[in-house]
C-alpha cells in the first residue's frame, strides 16, 4: 500500500506543477511533459511478518550518537516502538531476547554499492554498471541493471548487517545516471527490493575515469578541463529544458533532462565520485553556478584537506577507511581522513564500493577510529557508528524512516555478538522492518540466491 | 642498563635512524611468538646482534642491553606478507611506475623480481608502518602462464631489500592460466608440463660441461642458476627460450618451490597430480578458494596453501564454493595455511584484520576459523616456512631475525596500531607520505603561509 501511495503522491505533485504552469502562462492546453509518471517502476516491497521482540540487556548504539548500557529496544509491527535503559518496561506479548554481552545497532547502510549491477560471478555478461558509450548518460537508471539474484546481497547481510544500500551506476561517465536505494531483502524483482519513498540519487564522477574512458576514444573529455566543459554544457541544457518545461513549452519528453531537472529541483540527490580536494572545491562552485547541491562526495580520499569547505557546504564525504595509492588521484589518501573530517565537524559516511568491503563497513569504521585515536582525535564508539547508520541515511534522504533506533522508525536492527567495532564480532541476528532475515544460530534463516542453488557450497550455507 | 619507555625509544629512532642492530630487551609486554601458540603475558623479548635470543615466559633479561618497557603493550614478530607486489610499483594505475605486469616481453619463467624491486617505494614504507617486515614479491603473469621468479625482501629503510632472490617460481593455472595460455586449461597444463620437461632435458644437457670444468655447484635456490653453455645443443622443437628453461631447472629438481595459482577444487587436484610426473616438485598452492572441498587430498599430499581467507563470493565459476570457513576447514584437515595474496586493495597492512576475522569465525555457529595463535602464525611464521625460510624469520623463536613489532593493543584488533618496528634488530622509521600529509593537514586551514611551507 505504501508503494502505491508514494506513486500517487509523486503524480499528484506533477499535476500540481502542471496546474501552476498553465495558470501562470495563461495557457489552456495540457502539458504532456509535466504530467508524466515520475515513478513508473514503483516499489512493490512489503515488509515480511515479524514477531514483537524485546532486545534486553545489550549495549545499544542508537545510530544517532547515543550509547545505552544494559539497554532495551522494542520492535513491533515492523517498527521500533521503544528505546531505553533497563528501566524501560517490556509490555506483554513481546518475545525477550537476552542481549547481555552483545550489542544492538540500527541496520548498517552502504551508500555506495554495485551489487546487482556488477554482480557475482563477475563475468562480462554481468557487467551492467557503466553505460560507457557517452560521457553523460543521465537517462539511464541503475535499477534497470540490478540482478536481484546477486549472491552478494546475502553476504552483505550475514557478515555486515546491511539492511539498506544504494546501487549506483559506475564512474566511467561524468553523469552516470540515476541510482536506486534498496532494502536488503531478497526479491524476485528489483521493484520488490526498492526502498519505499526513497528519493533517487544521481551519480556523477570527477577526475581520471571519465577523461581516461573518453580520451581513450579520442573524444571529449580527455582532460579535467574537458570534464568541466561537458558538465557545464549539460547543466546549461538542463536549465533551459527546465525553464521551457515549467513554461509549458516543452513538448517532447527527454529522459536525461527529466533527471537533470529533478536534480536542479532538489528532488534527486547528487552523489559525486571525486577523489581530489581541489576538484571537489571546483564542483562545489559548479553546483552553485547551476543551483544544485552535492549531497555527498564519494571516494573522497582528500576530504581531510578541505573539511572546513565541506562542512560549510553541508556535503558528506563517503569514504573508505584506508584505501590508498591504487591510482594517481588516490595517492594522497590517508587513514586519518574520517577522524580529521569528524574533527572539522563535517559529515562522515563509510562506504564500500565493493562486494567484499560491504561485508565489513563496521570494521572499516573501527580502523578509522583507531587511526584517529593515534593522532589524538578520540571519537567514541557511538559516534563512529553514526558513520554507517544515520549519516548514511541522511546522505540517501531516508533518515526519517531508518538509520537510527527511535520510536516510529523502521525496525532495521542488528544484534551483534560483540562490539561491532571489534574484529571478533559478527551479526547474530538481523531484522528488516521487524522481520528476522538472518540468524547465525539458525542455519535456515539465511538467504540463498537462485544462482547458488545446487552449487557446491550452496551460497556459503554448507 | 639503559631503560626506555616505548615512546622514548620511538623518539630516539626518529633522529638516530640507526643503521646498527640494537641489543635490547623488551620487557613488560604481551608476547606473541608467532609459532601458533597463544600470547604470553609479561614475557620479555631479547634481541642481540640482530637476532632473537629468547622470547616468552621465564626469559632472563641479560645485563648490558637496552631495556625497553613496553608498558603492557604487545610484541610480536614482524608480519610476513605471502605474495605481494611491494617494490614493483608506485601506483598501480600509473603504468610507467608499474613493473607488476611484464607487458609483451619475450620471457616468462626467467623473469626475476629482484631485478626491479625499489626499496624506496611508498607502498613499502606504508606497509612497514603497518608492521610488515618481510614479504614475498612476484609480478603478475601476462601473456604466459609463468609470472617468473619471486623474491623475498625485508622492508627495512635501507637500499638492500633482498633477503633471497629467485626464492620461488610462480605459475598460473585455472581460469587465469587458461587465459594466459591462449584460452583453455588444457593448453595451460600442456605448457607447464612441456616447460618442466624442457627444463629437465636442459639440466641433463648442462651437467656434463659443468663437471668437466669444475665440480658441479649445487643449484639450491636459483641464486646460482647455471646458464647453459652456448655450445649445449637443444632440440629444434623447444618452446621455451634457453633462459626460461634454465630458470625452471631448480623447480623441476625440487630446489625451488613452485607456487601454482588455482581456486577450483578440480584444479587443485590436477595440480597435486603433477607430482606423479614430476616427483621432486615442491608445490605450494595459491588461492584455493575451493580448497575445503579438497582438504583431505591437500593434507595427504603435504602441500601448503596460501589462501586469502575472506573470499566468500562466487567471483568466477572457479570460486563457486568460496566461503570464509575455507581456511579453518583446511587447517582442521591438517593443511598448512598462510594468508595471502596481498595486492591491489588487499594491502599487506590488512593482514592482521584478515587474520582477526578468522578468529571471529570460531564464535559463529557452523563456521570454521582459527585460534588466535593459528591466525597470527598464518601471517608470520607459516608464510616463512612455506618459503623454506622458517628458520630465518617469521617468529620470535631463538635464532630468528630480530624482526620485532610493538603494537598498542592486540595486533589483530582493528583499532590497534604499530608503535615500533625493528628489522634485523635495527629500529625502523615509521614516517611516510601518508604520515607527512596527516601532520600537515592536522589543521586544514592555512596560517600565515600556504600549506606548502608546512613541512
Amino acid at each position: 500500500m505504501m508503494a502505491v501511495g508514494a506513486r500517487f503522491a509523486a503524480m499528484g505533485l506533477a499535476l500540481v506543477l502542471a496546474g501552476c504552469a498553465s495558470t501562470g502562462a495563461k495557457e489552456t492546453k495540457s502539458n504532456p511533459t509535466a504530467e508524466f509518471d515520475k515513478n513508473p517502476y514503483p516499489s512493490t516491497y512489503k515488509p515480511y511478518p515479524g514477531a514483537s521482540v524485546a532486545l534486553v540487556g545489550a549495549t545499544v548504539f542508537d545510530g544517532a550518537g547515543a550509547r545505552i548500557e544494559n539497554g532495551t529496544v522494542l520492535l513491533r509491527d515492523g517498527k521500533v516502538v521503544g528505546v531505553g535503559g533497563a528501566d524501560l518496561a517490556v509490555p506483554g506479548g513481546f518475545t525477550r531476547i537476552d542481549g547481555a554481552g552483545k550489542f544492538v545497532t540500527p541496520g548498517i547502510i552502504d551508500v555506495h554499492s554495485h551489487l546487482g549491477n556488477y554482480p557475482s560471478p563477475g563475468v562480462p555478461a554481468h557487467s551492467d554498471g557503466n553505460e560507457a558509450t557517452d560521457p553523460t548518460t543521465p537517462n539511464v537508471w541503475a535499477e534497470h541493471s540490478v540482478w536481484p539474484q546477486d549472491p552478494g546481497f546475502s553476504r552483505a547481510m550475514a557478515n555486515g548487517g546491511i539492511t539498506s544500500l544504494q546501487i549506483l551506476p559506475g564512474s566511467a561517465n561524468l553523469m552516470g545516471g540515476r541510482s536506486v536505494t534498496l532494502k536488503n531483502v531478497p526479491g524476485r524483482t528489483v521493484q520488490s527490493m526498492k526502498f519505499p519513498g526513497a528519493p533517487y540519487g544521481f551519480k556523477m564522477a570527477c577526475g581520471e575515469n571519465p577523461k581516461r574512458v573518453y580520451g581513450g576514444k579520442s573524444r571529449i573529455p580527455s582532460t579535467r578541463m574537458g570534464n568541466f566543459a561537458v558538465n557545464r554544457a549539460t547543466w546549461i541544457k538542463a536549465t533551459e529544458y527546465r525553464r521551457k518545461r515549467d513554461a509549458g513549452k516543452q513538448e517532447t519528453r527527454d529522459l536525461g533532462m527529466e533527471t537533470l531537472a529533478g536534480v536542479l529541483a532538489g528532488d534527486i540527490l547528487v552523489h559525486n565520485h571525486c577523489y581530489r580536494a581541489d576538484e571537489m572545491a571546483l564542483v562545489l562552485d559548479m553546483a552553485r553556478e547551476f543551483g544544485y547541491k552535492v549531497t555527498a562526495f564519494h571516494h573522497a580520499v582528500e576530504s581531510y584537506k578541505i573539511g572546513d569547505m565541506l562542512k560549510a557546504n553541508n556535503a558528506c564525504s563517503a569514504i573508505w577507511a584506508d584505501w590508498w595509492g591504487f591510482k594517481m588521484e588516490s595517492y594522497d589518501g590517508i587513514p586519518e581522513n574520517a577522524a580529521l573530517l569528524q574533527n572539522a565537524g563535517a559529515c562522515v559516511v563509510i562506504h564500500s564500493d565493493d562486494a567484499n568491503g560491504i561485508q565489513r563497513l563496521n570494521q572499516e569504521a573501527a580502523k578509522a577510529q583507531g587511526d584517529g585515536r593515534r593522532m589524538g582525535i578520540d571519537i567514541p564508539d557511538e559516534q563512529v557508528m553514526t558513520w554507517l547508520t544515520l549519516n548514511a541515511a541522511r546522505a540517501l534522504g531516508i533518515d526519517q524512516q531508518t538509520g537510527s533506533l527511535a520510536p516510529g522508525k523502521m525496525a532495521d536492527v542488528v544484534l551483534w555478538n560483540g562490539n561491532p567495532l571489534s574484529v571478533y564480532s559478527r551479526p547474530e541476528k538481523v531484522w528488516v522492518d521487524g522481520a528476522l532475515l538472518f540468524d547465525a544460530n539458525d542455519p535456515k534463516r539465511r538467504a540463498v540466491s537462485d544462482f547458488e542453488l545446487g552449487q557446491p557450497g550452496e551460497g556459503d550455507v554448507k | 642498563m639503559k631503560r626506555f619507555l616505548v615512546s622514548a625509544a620511538v623518539a630516539a629512532i626518529a633522529f638516530a635512524a640507526s643503521v646498527h642492530a640494537q641489543d635490547m630487551a623488551i620487557v613488560n609486554a604481551t608476547v606473541a611468538v608467532g609459532d601458533g601458540g597463544e600470547p604470553i603475558r609479561g614475557g620479555p623479548v631479547v634481541v642481540r646482534g640482530g637476532k632473537v635470543v629468547a622470547a616468552g615466559a621465564g626469559v632472563a633479561v641479560p645485563a648490558g642491553v637496552t631495556t625497553i618497557d613496553a608498558q603492557g603493550r604487545w610484541v610480536t614478530p614482524g608480519l610476513v606478507a605471502a605474495i605481494t607486489d611491494l617494490g614493483l610499483l608506485d601506483v598501480d594505475a600509473v603504468g610507467e611506475s608499474n613493473d607488476f605486469g611484464k607487458g609483451n616481453g619475450p620471457f616468462g619463467a626467467a623473469l626475476d623480481a629482484a631485478s626491479a624491486i625499489n626499496p624506496a617505494a611508498q607502498p613499502i614504507a606504508v606497509s612497514r608502518a603497518g608492521g610488515v617486515t618481510r614479504a614475498a614479491v612476484v609480478p603478475a603473469a601476462s601473456g604466459t602462464i609463468f609470472a617468473g621468479q619471486g623474491a623475498v625482501i625485508d622492508l627495512g629503510a635501507d637500499p638492500q631489500a633482498i633477503t633471497r632472490a629467485r626464492a620461488f617460481q610462480y605459475v598460473e593455472l585455472g581460469e587465469n592460466g587458461a587465459t594466459q595460455a591462449g584460452g583453455s586449461r588444457l593448453t595451460a597444463h600442456a605448457l607447464l608440463r612441456n616447460a618442466l620437461r624442457e627444463a629437465g632435458d636442459l639440466a641433463r644437457g648442462v651437467r656434463e660441461p659443468l663437471r668437466s670444468s669444475k665440480p658441479a655447484a649445487p643449484i639450491e635456490t636459483g641464486d646460482d642458476l647455471p646458464l647453459p653453455q652456448p655450445t649445449t645443443a637443444r632440440n629444434d622443437d623447444v618452446l621455451l627460450t634457453r633462459y626460461d628453461a634454465a630458470a625452471l631447472i631448480p623447480v623441476v629438481a625440487g630446489r625451488q618451490p613452485l607456487y601454482v595459482h588455482v581456486d577450483r577444487a578440480s584444479d587443485i587436484r590436477a595440480v597435486l597430480g603433477l607430482r606423479r610426473e614430476f616427483p621432486a616438485l615442491r608445490l605450494v598452492i595459491v588461492g584455493a578458494n575451493e580448497g575445503w572441498l579438497a582438504a583431505a587430498d591437500i593434507a595427504a599430499a603435504g602441500v601448503p596453501i596460501i589462501a586469502h581467507g575472506l573470499v566468500d563470493l562466487p567471483n568466477n565459476f572457479e570460486d563457486l564454493a568460496a566461503t570464509h570457513s575455507n581456511v579453518g576447514r583446511m587447517a582442521a584437515a591438517g593443511v598448512k595455511v598462510a594468508l595471502g595474496t596481498f595486492r591491489d586493495n588487499d594491502q599487506p597492512r590488512y593482514a592482521p584484520q584478515y587474520a582477526g576475522n578468522l578468529v571471529a569465525l570460531t564464535r559463529l555457529p557452523g563456521a570454521s576459523g582459527l585460534t588466535w595463535g593459528q591466525a597470527f602464525a598464518a601471517i608470520s611464521s607459516v608464510p616463512a616456512e612455506i618459503l623454506g625460510m622458517g628458520e630465518r624469520f617469521g617468529s620470535l623463536q631463538p635464532g630468528r631475525a630480530g624482526d620485532v613489532v610493538i603494537w598498542d593493543g592486540d595486533p589483530l584488533e582493528l583499532t590497534s596500531g604499530v608503535v615500533a618496528v625493528y628489522i634485523d634488530g635495527v629500529a625502523q622509521p615509521l614516517v611516510n607520505h601518508q604520515t607527512r600529509l596527516r601532520d600537515r593537514y592536522r589543521t586544514p586551514i592555512e596560517g600565515a603561509l600556504p600549506k606548502a611551507y608546512d613541512w
